[in-house]
């Protein structure tokens, strides 16, 4: 695919061609008899691509269709279904997109084989093998233990690179060839650069101004998530990180037609069927969203070759962490990207995230002074966001941050 | 030198003449709230009562559900801010306050200077706020206002639930149909609405002072139910419903002086 960018172009561009050609070429390679693998969003994507598996990922699918506001439909397909709207909306909607396979957004060719690791929530056990029975495709899981202790222990690591042999058998069978691993360690080196250039590109927010606004970041996330195994997705960020630098340089801010007055960080998941007006909302009053988790969510740095350092990285994950993990990894965000407050998203979807938010809420106050507001909403379901509520809490936020 | 404050919420519209930053030299409540007549009366009211003309109201602040509808406005401030100030006013030493309005119930806690310190505010449901009472009020057939005295008369214990504004509403039409009394049935929806604002309050850190605001506060019931709740003071500005509309008048003094 490096032959559909080449450096002449802008990191926006280079994303745009990319992401549009992506879910193409995954439609084009069911056509052709290829496999495809539905994957959650932080599994191995380096054991797909070294078999040569075209991966697309459903919860960056039901992004584009919420952002598109065209999640109720598939919302209320699965409630009708027997899905409870407790559920997470990513699972609802793509559990009725499988039946449906019509969208707003791209379409997503069906999988020929179900693929996820359980370190970013466990919804997807039963979301996972829900779709891998009603389609009746191989469901492929590396179960990674939640680290309850403050350290990643070396039993959690052990349990989960043994499982790896299994996902090599499991893909053999799958493929009836033997597993390629003089590709797959080529891919571990491109998945590792560009775990690096992603981090390095989105940190860029540390600056001040920040040349980044977090909005924006989001756009490129679809790269990392989808196309982490690629060589493309390094290059682009190693271009956005090149034009970030320029526009430090001329001391720019990300924050299109607004000074940056107020720096805060972004706890959770964004509410994808209002993006606009969450962003547009903090950019009127002068606020930039230069933290977040989802610059280290990705940032899995292990050495190509390694399956020990292989396995850490995804056990170790953010999500995956203790209490005292995410709170540590909080206030190191809030330090490194100079944040004066924090927006918690109260997302009914993520359970992972609401039950750990109060605790966070509290703990980041008291430790760092930081004054913090919640609103409730949802990551696809429209129906659980109040546009005053969320209005109100924001302003209220500015005015503590201006009067401290 | 007079600075006015405007408080437009869901259900009221409330308006409030500081003078130099100290007196307060008129108020106005009109129970019709943004997007009705109630915002347009509320600034008929207080000019007639108090006799100031638009021109001597040196700086307005709007705050409330409808603060950007009001084109007097210089400028516009968030509800948290405004019950901070307005209360920091009215009951020096408070620290924390319980604010329970149409569609909102707030807690915040705030510093000596009527700085907020920490919020919460109700997530995107009716129960525990004004709304819900008023819900009751119409199944219960009594007059909002009378909701308070009936309480008084309570004698048993009749529990209603707090989760949903929906649910409670069935509930209350089964506790009637059950032949419970209504001064029971309006004890356990009072209740209620504290189990939930109570939530809140203890979330956000429970200090002395603790002061009751917002319509909700008028109603003796709730207020009984929420010292009983709490086992301390609960102290109440002399009209809860302007609290907010003195913290905008406030602030828009406080504006002058910079």
């Amino acid at each position: 695919m490096l032959d559909v960018i080449n450096d002449s172009m802008t990191s926006k561009e280079m994303l745009d061609i990319l992401v549009a050609k992506n879910m193409e070429d995954a439609r084009q390679a069911k056509k052709n008899g290829g496999l495809v693998c539905w994957s959650s969003s932080i599994a191995p994507c380096e054991f797909m691509e070294a078999m040569d598996i075209y991966t697309v990922y459903p919860e960056n699918h039901v992004v584009g269709i919420a952002a598109r506001k065209g999640a109720p439909e598939l919302l209320e397909y699965a409630e009708r279904k027997g899905y409870n709207n407790d559920i997470c909306g990513y699972a609802r909607a793509n559990l009725a997109y499988m039946d449906v396979q019509h969208c707003v957004s791209e379409e997503m060719p069906l999988p020929d084989v179900v693929f996820f690791c359980n370190n970013i929530c466990e919804t997807l056990v039963k979301w996972y093998e829900n779709l891998a029975k009603e389609l009746n495709v191989p469901c492929i899981c590396i179960d990674v233990p939640f680290n309850q202790g403050d350290t990643v222990t070396e039993e959690n690591i052990r349990y989960v690179e043994a499982q790896f042999k299994q996902v090599i058998a499991q893909l053999e069978d799958l493929t009836g060839r033997p597993f390629n691993y003089e590709k797959f360690y080529e891919v571990q080196k491109i998945a590792a650069q560009n775990a690096n250039d992603w981090y390095d590109a989105t940190m860029m927010c540390a600056a001040t101004p920040s040349p980044l606004n977090g909005f924006n970041m989001f756009n490129y996330m679809a790269l990392i998530v989808c196309m982490r195994g690629r060589e493309e997705c390094g290059v682009t960020f190693r271009k956005l990180k090149q034009e970030l630098q320029e526009m430090v340089d001329k001391g720019e801010s990300g924050l299109k037609g607004a000074e940056e007055k107020y720096r805060i960080m972004w706890d959770g998941i964004a509410c994808w069927p209002y993006l606009s007006h969450t962003y547009k909302v903090l950019k009127n009053l002068g606020c930039n969203m230069v933290g977040s988790t989802y610059p280290s969510a990705w940032a899995l740095r292990y050495t190509p070759g390694n399956m020990y350092e292989l396995a850490k990285a995804y056990t170790s994950m953010g999500n995956n962490l203790s209490l005292k993990g995410q709170i540590d990894l909080r206030e190191n965000i809030i330090k490194e990207t100079k944040c004066d407050g924090v927006v918690m998203h109260m997302n009914r979807s993520c359970k992972m995230c609401d039950f750990l938010q109060y605790e966070v809420g509290q703990k980041l106050q008291e430790d760092l002074n930081i004054p913090i507001t919640t609103f409730d909403g949802d990551q696809a379901d429209p129906r659980n966001y109040s546009k005053a509520q969320y209005e109100t809490r924001i302003e209220a936020l500015v005015e503590m941050m201006a009067d401290r | 030198m007079y600075t006015m404050g405007i408080d437009i919420g869901s259900a009221s519209s409330k308006a409030v003449i500081l003078k130099d930053g100290r007196d307060i030299i008129c108020d106005a409540v009109i129970q019709a709230g943004t997007g009705t007549s109630g915002p347009d009366r509320v600034m008929e009211e207080i000019y007639s009562k108090s006799g100031i003309s638009p021109d001597d109201i040196k700086r307005t602040v709007a705050t409330g559900y409808g603060r950007f509808s009001v084109e007097t406005a210089d400028r516009q401030v968030s509800e948290i801010t405004c019950h901070a100030k307005g209360i920091s006013f009215l009951i020096p030493g408070a620290h924390t306050i319980l604010d329970i309005g149409g569609q909102d119930v707030k807690a915040i806690a705030i510093d000596d200077k009527g700085s907020v310190r920490n919020f919460y505010m109700n997530d995107k449901c009716a129960a525990g706020t004004g709304r819900f009472i008023e819900v009751m009020s119409r199944i219960l057939e009594v007059d909002i206002s009378e909701m308070g005295d009936w309480d008084e008369k309570s004698k048993e214990n009749v529990v209603v639930s707090s989760t949903c504004t929906v649910f409670a509403e069935s509930e209350v039409i089964s506790l009637l149909s059950q032949k419970k009394n209504k001064e029971d049935i309006i004890r356990g929806v009072h209740n209620s609405v504290v189990s939930r604002a109570s939530g809140l309050l203890y979330r956000t850190a429970l200090e002395d002072k603790v002061v009751f605001t917002g319509g909700v506060a008028k109603n003796e019931g709730v207020y009984r139910s929420l010292v009983r709740e709490l086992k301390r003071p609960v102290y109440r500005a002399e009209k809860p419903q302007i609290t907010g509309a003195v913290g905008a008048a406030c602030i828009a003094w406080n504006d002058l002086q910079q």
